[in-house]
């Protein structure tokens, strides 16, 4: 029997078997009462939180994910320009990789409240803040694609009377497209927390905002329900990546298809 | 005529000399073989003959035109056939045409007119990795022809081949070469291979490499399955080795 099942589930099983497990455990605790109800919700104290309060969620949810769809695609052609351009020019490698390296150890705790004075409550600070977290794996992964391409084809493509710019086209920039997918999907997933994190220290709207109200009234149901919708937003958003990725490199995918 | 000349060629890296004085000649249809040690600067000549480097000194023709010093004239064929895994095959023998500016339509076209030609009728929409070795190879070399018509310079081409599947692909080139009239400098440490594809072989000693000795083989073309075991092989074989 257990050689029959499907590839999907021998794959997944364990992994489901043991949230299930978890969960279980977790309602068992709530409902025998070894930790009071208002300091830990059960599983399904937080379901049907989610449910009840989905439209206030839902609302929230597409300011977070408008936040992050701009911030992530402008922090994506930010990367992609400057890696494009340290690549062709090694001077300004050597002038600002240091630099980059530098604005990925400042706490974006610490950078969201200062964006929220210099560009005020709106969409702005939260968009600055994605791009900033979301820049840094593009580059990186470019970076790494383009020097990792073969001197040899540069060489025969040069043979062939390749400028710059088709050496460019035909052979760096695909041959950069696995580093780069696998810095997008890095980036997708900071793009949300990005865009909670800054909402959370200080704005109008989106989920980060609307935790920051659950947590002030003491709604642990309500938080438990918050986080666990952006991690399923976080989880989809990388999963429209690998959807990407297997369009754009069917190349990559052959034996799993056959 | 002469299809590909070199005269004089030198070159030295930090004042290290790695090739000296180095003159030879291709005539069209020729296949002629540049034989000698690893390091002996063989790699560096084809370089200068695509116009990847400029020489030190001396010059490069081709077709009687100077190219000395001007990649998008000729191009070559390394060991690694270098097909690129993101295009598939027809894509990937048809990047010549496309770097010179013809369309894709018509690029695709114009490859694919040549593929049963050279032994890969239907691998068209197939990506490089789903080729084996010998097959990737024939669409290198197709890749080659396509860029620089009727001259090749192939770089130890066949040397990560198996014995078998190389003298499977040894009578397959020698066949297409006479049919398209491709004109072949060859470079191998391959002794046996030498001799059994070159009318001609040049014997380059190494550090500084210097050209030592041309060796005409006389034996017809086609040449038996058999050369290799005859006594005129090894004449040509021990003459070869006391000169290296």
């Amino acid at each position: 029997m257990t050689r029959k099942l499907p590839n999907t589930i021998r794959r997944n099983g364990p992994a489901l078997a043991a949230a299930a497990v978890l969960l279980a455990v977790w309602q068992a605790v709530c409902s025998v009462g070894l930790v009071p109800g208002y300091m830990l919700p059960s599983p399904i104290e937080v379901a049907s939180a989610l449910v009840k309060d989905w439209p206030a969620l839902w609302e929230n949810a597409q300011i977070t994910l408008q936040e992050a769809f701009y911030g992530l695609a402008l922090g994506v052609a930010i990367g992609f320009v400057f890696a494009v351009l340290m690549d062709a020019f090694d001077v300004l490698y050597r002038a600002f990789y240091p630099i980059l390296v530098i604005t990925q150890t400042i706490p974006t705790v610490a950078i969201a409240p200062l964006l929220v004075l210099w560009f005020g409550y709106e969409m702005t600070p939260k968009i600055i803040l994605i791009i900033l977290v979301t820049f840094f794996p593009v580059t990186v992964g470019l970076l790494d694609g383009f020097r990792a391409v073969d001197p040899d084809a540069v060489g025969l493509l040069r043979s062939m009377g390749a400028g710059r710019w088709q050496i460019f086209r035909y052979l760096k920039c695909p041959s950069a497209l696995p580093h780069f997918f696998s810095g997008l999907r890095i980036a997708a997933a900071y793009s949300v927390v990005g865009a909670v994190i800054s909402e959370w220290l200080g704005g109008f709207g989106g989920l980060g905002v609307y935790m920051t109200r659950v947590k002030k009234a003491y709604a642990f149901d309500k938080m438990f329900a918050v986080i666990i919708l952006i991690s399923v937003i976080s989880l989809a958003l990388m999963a429209l990546v690998e959807l990407a990725e297997r369009r754009c490199m069917p190349y990559r995918h052959l034996r799993e298809k056959s | 005529m002469e299809k590909l000349e070199v005269r004089h060629v030198s070159k030295a890296f930090d004042g290290r000399s790695v090739l000296e004085d180095v003159s030879l000649t291709l005539r069209e249809g020729e296949l002629v073989c540049l034989l000698g040690v690893s390091g002996g600067g063989k790699s560096t000549l084809f370089n200068i003959i695509s116009g990847l480097l400029k020489p030190d000194a001396g010059q490069v023709f081709l077709d009687g035109e100077e190219v000395t010093g001007k990649p998008g004239k000729i191009s070559y064929m390394l060991q690694k056939d270098l097909l690129l895994p993101y295009r598939t095959i027809v894509d990937n023998v048809a990047l010549p045409l496309l770097l010179r500016g013809v369309s894709k339509q018509e690029a695709r076209q114009q490859a694919s007119a040549l593929f049963e030609e050279f032994g890969l009728e239907g691998t068209q929409t197939l990506w490089p990795s789903q080729l084996s070795g010998g097959m990737r190879q024939r669409a290198a070399l197709l890749r080659t022809y396509l860029f620089s018509q009727n001259v090749a310079l192939l770089d130890e081409p066949f040397s990560a081949l198996d014995t078998l599947t190389k003298s499977a692909v040894h009578e397959w080139y020698l066949a297409v070469m006479e049919r398209i009239r491709l004109s072949t400098l060859f470079i191998t440490h391959d002794i046996d291979e030498a001799i059994l594809l070159s009318d001609r072989i040049y014997l380059l000693t190494g550090q500084p490499g210097r050209i030592c000795d041309e060796i005409r083989i006389t034996q017809p073309k086609p040449r038996p399955h058999d050369f290799n075991l005859t006594p005129e092989f090894l004449v040509y074989k021990r003459a070869i080795l006391e000169r290296l």
